[in-house]
């Protein structure tokens, strides 16, 4: 861990898809104990949390967000989603958010991966999206640039964003998952690299941190599928919001890593059950994509909520009339900056 | 029960007769004798730097042709300025004359690597298969290349764009002496590269990188006229950019041809640390002049109607002409190079010419 981030600025966010949050928490520990935690609930959820001691958190259920946010909005903090909500209330520096199905993985040497600190590390150190370095990340130990690397970009730019993976149960889509159902990832790759700009990735929201003073804004709730379900395989609201936040890092100069820490995923659902209603989200992609890669923002567009509005109007003007859940997106990507400026500080305490 | 009584025929090596394996030498080729097991069924192609009259002894068995720099001036004729001599870069001159889809180029300083589980790495079928599966550039897959067993596309990853793009180049590294250049080995001189790096990965289009020649593969039916290794070494003012040089060429042709370049493994053992003071004196200019090299081929655009790589690569001359020649008045003896090297790979591939080569090497 980084000897100049302190843990008091980190907020790992949790949103309860399940009630029994026990052997989570309890895998989770050694890691997660020194952090302030915030848990939301997914509104639909009827059972209580189940929760053990010893953690210092704050908890956060359907009655909470109703408050804060009130019934004027379009937003839905439900799902997965409800961990935006965290984002929202959350005043601190780096955020760290992980999906309720995952534990810590292991090393190759069997040592428990400690994916706040290598987040964190990602976070604090330079990303290089201008360029590529054929050996990876150049600020890792035991690494650098390589020759041909030109020294006016070695600096490199703040990274905004840390997407992490997964081993066993891996973000395959649904109809991948029906095809192989034995197959598990178990391929540790030691490497986190910069995803070069202006090239698109699909940005999962099971294991992701991000600088929330700097692109808090631009990780939004936003592409609710009308099936949208409690799998991963059921939902495209987390793809949607990395590419906004991919193309937000790109024209602001941030950057964006992938790679470690891994996390262990626990096998969960049927895939082949997911693949009525994903098939949606797996349409939509094709006319999201186009979108993305085409979308330009503004000079005058400087901080992430303006970006935010700017793509949501790029949105409405382009993609509205595509599909009905694209206008809905757009909607929901404003009034979140609303909400961002009117609950969400960016400044951290 | 009964032991068979005929020996099971062995599988032909992939791609034995469609690539030649490209070696720059001044020295020996003992490095052969640790190869021999991945290599032996490959023809080589011995590119001999330096001084012709010397002879380099290849070790028994493998089969080769080998030009020396008297073989280049005669097969070029006047064309032959474009090759380098007293840098490996003349290595691009066995890619020209040879007659094979594929090429797999590599120093004489390279050795097998081991694995993390301790097993030999054929770094040559791990290049051929990435040649073989698809590249996806236009699109970043987070679990790397989804054609390796073991590894999908992830969710959100478009349907349209799983066919992936042909793979033209394939790109190695190297465990123990990593490819730094002058400035980071002295600095770190006792570096050593021990991080295994499970993954192949597609360098999305729009991205550069620095193309390392030390372990590399290429379709040269796809992608070889753009593998120019540059001016390099004896009466040049720079040197160890060759492969620097192709490979931004390269990755300007592939991304506006819509072919794929992959990075990763294979790892080979590279064993010898050039003297960085040495090196220094090569770069220097590099250093500078990549400044400007960059924004240019970041910036550079080629027409549409540039449809094969060789119209790609002359319109890339004169746009080095034209927009470097002002940096420095090498830039411009770079450009008219690049296209001698055109018209010489054009004269010596043209369909229906006779090969000029006179081979040294003796067929097994």
């Amino acid at each position: 861990m980084s000897l100049e981030v302190k843990d008091d600025e980190i907020d790992i966010v949790v949103a309860a898809i399940h009630s029994d949050l026990t052997s989570f928490m309890n895998e989770w520990r050694p890691i997660f104990s020194r952090f302030h935690l915030i848990i939301v609930k997914d509104p639909d959820l009827k059972e209580e949390l189940k929760i053990p001691e010893g953690f210092n958190l704050d908890v956060y259920k359907k009655s909470d967000i109703d408050r804060v946010v009130g019934s004027s909005t379009s937003i839905l903090f439900s799902g997965y989603s409800c961990r935006y909500f965290g984002y929202l209330v959350s005043r601190k520096k780096y955020i760290i958010s992980v999906d309720d199905d995952c534990l810590p993985a292991r090393e190759n040497d069997g040592f428990l991966v400690d994916a706040v600190a290598q987040h964190i590390t990602n976070l604090t150190t330079p990303a290089t999206p201008f360029f590529f370095n054929t050996l990876y990340d150049p600020y890792c130990e035991g690494a650098d640039f390589v020759r041909g690397y030109p020294f006016s970009l070695r600096s490199g730019v703040k990274c905004a964003l840390s997407c992490g993976l997964w081993l066993n149960l891996a973000d395959h889509d649904a109809p991948t998952q029906a095809l192989k159902p034995g197959h598990r990832n178990s391929r540790y790759v030691d490497a986190v690299l910069t995803v070069p700009a202006r090239a698109l990735a699909p940005i999962s929201g099971i294991n992701i941190a991000f600088d929330r003073e700097v692109v808090g804004p631009a990780m939004l709730p936003a592409l609710r599928l009308a099936g949208e379900g409690k799998f991963r395989w059921e939902t495209m609201e987390d793809i949607w919001s990395g590419m906004c936040v991919k193309v937000i890092c790109d024209h602001l100069g941030l950057g964006v890593k992938t790679g470690l820490p891994y996390v262990w995923r626990n096998d969960r659902g049927d895939a082949i059950a997911s693949l009525k209603k994903e098939w949606e989200g797996v349409k939509l992609m094709e006319e999201v994509v186009p979108f993305f890669q085409s979308v330009r923002l503004p000079r005058t567009a400087t901080t992430a909520e303006d970006c935010v509005v700017e793509v949501a109007n790029a949105v409405k003007e382009q993609l509205g009339s595509t599909d009905p859940v694209f206008a809905r997106a757009a909607g929901a990507m404003l009034d979140w900056v609303k909400l961002w400026k009117s609950v969400g500080s960016s400044a951290s305490s | 029960m009964a032991t068979p009584s005929v020996k099971p025929t062995p599988l032909s090596p992939p791609l034995k007769d469609e690539l030649d394996i490209v070696i720059p030498t001044i020295r020996n080729l003992d490095f052969l004798e640790m190869w021999r097991p991945f290599f032996e069924q490959y023809h080589l192609i011995i590119v001999q730097d330096g001084d012709p009259s010397k002879t380099i002894r290849v070790p028994d068995g493998f089969d080769y042709e080998l030009y020396n720099r008297n073989d280049i001036n005669r097969i070029l004729g006047p064309k032959a300025s474009c090759i380098s001599f007293k840098d490996s870069a003349c290595r691009c001159f066995g890619y020209l004359i040879s007659k094979k889809k594929y090429i797999f180029t590599i120093d004489d300083d390279c050795f097998v690597a081991k694995d993390p589980s301790g097993n030999d790495i054929n770094a040559l079928q791990q290049h051929i298969k990435n040649l073989l599966t698809p590249s996806t550039p236009h699109f970043f897959n987070t679990l790397y290349d989804p054609y390796r067993e073991g590894a999908d596309f992830v969710r959100g990853y478009p349907f349209s764009l799983r066919e992936g793009a042909p793979t033209a180049v394939s790109h190695g590294l190297w465990l123990n002496i990593p490819d730094y250049d002058a400035p980071t080995q002295l600095v770190k001189p006792l570096e050593r590269n021990t991080r295994f790096v499970d993954a192949v990965m597609t360098i999305p289009k729009g991205t550069l990188f620095p193309m390392c020649g030390m372990n590399l593969a290429f379709d040269r039916e796809l992608i070889g006229p753009a593998m120019y290794f540059g001016l390099m070494g004896d009466g040049q003012p720079i040197g160890r950019y060759d492969d620097m040089w192709a490979g931004w060429c390269m990755k300007v042709i592939c991304d506006h041809l819509g072919l794929g370049v992959k990075t990763g493994l294979p790892y080979i053992w590279h064993s010898k640390a050039s003297n960085p003071f040495v090196n220094l004196k090569k770069e220097y200019n590099g250093i500078f002049w990549q400044e400007k090299a960059i924004p240019f081929f970041q910036s550079v655009s080629l027409p549409k109607d540039c449809t094969t790589v060789q119209q790609c690569y002359l319109t890339l001359a004169n746009e080095v002409k034209a927009k470097l020649g002002e940096l420095d008045p090498y830039f411009v003896k770079l450009a008219d190079a690049m296209v001698t090297w055109i018209e010489a790979w054009d004269e010596v591939n043209s369909p229906g010419k006779k090969p000029a080569k006179l081979p040294n090497g003796t067929s097994k």
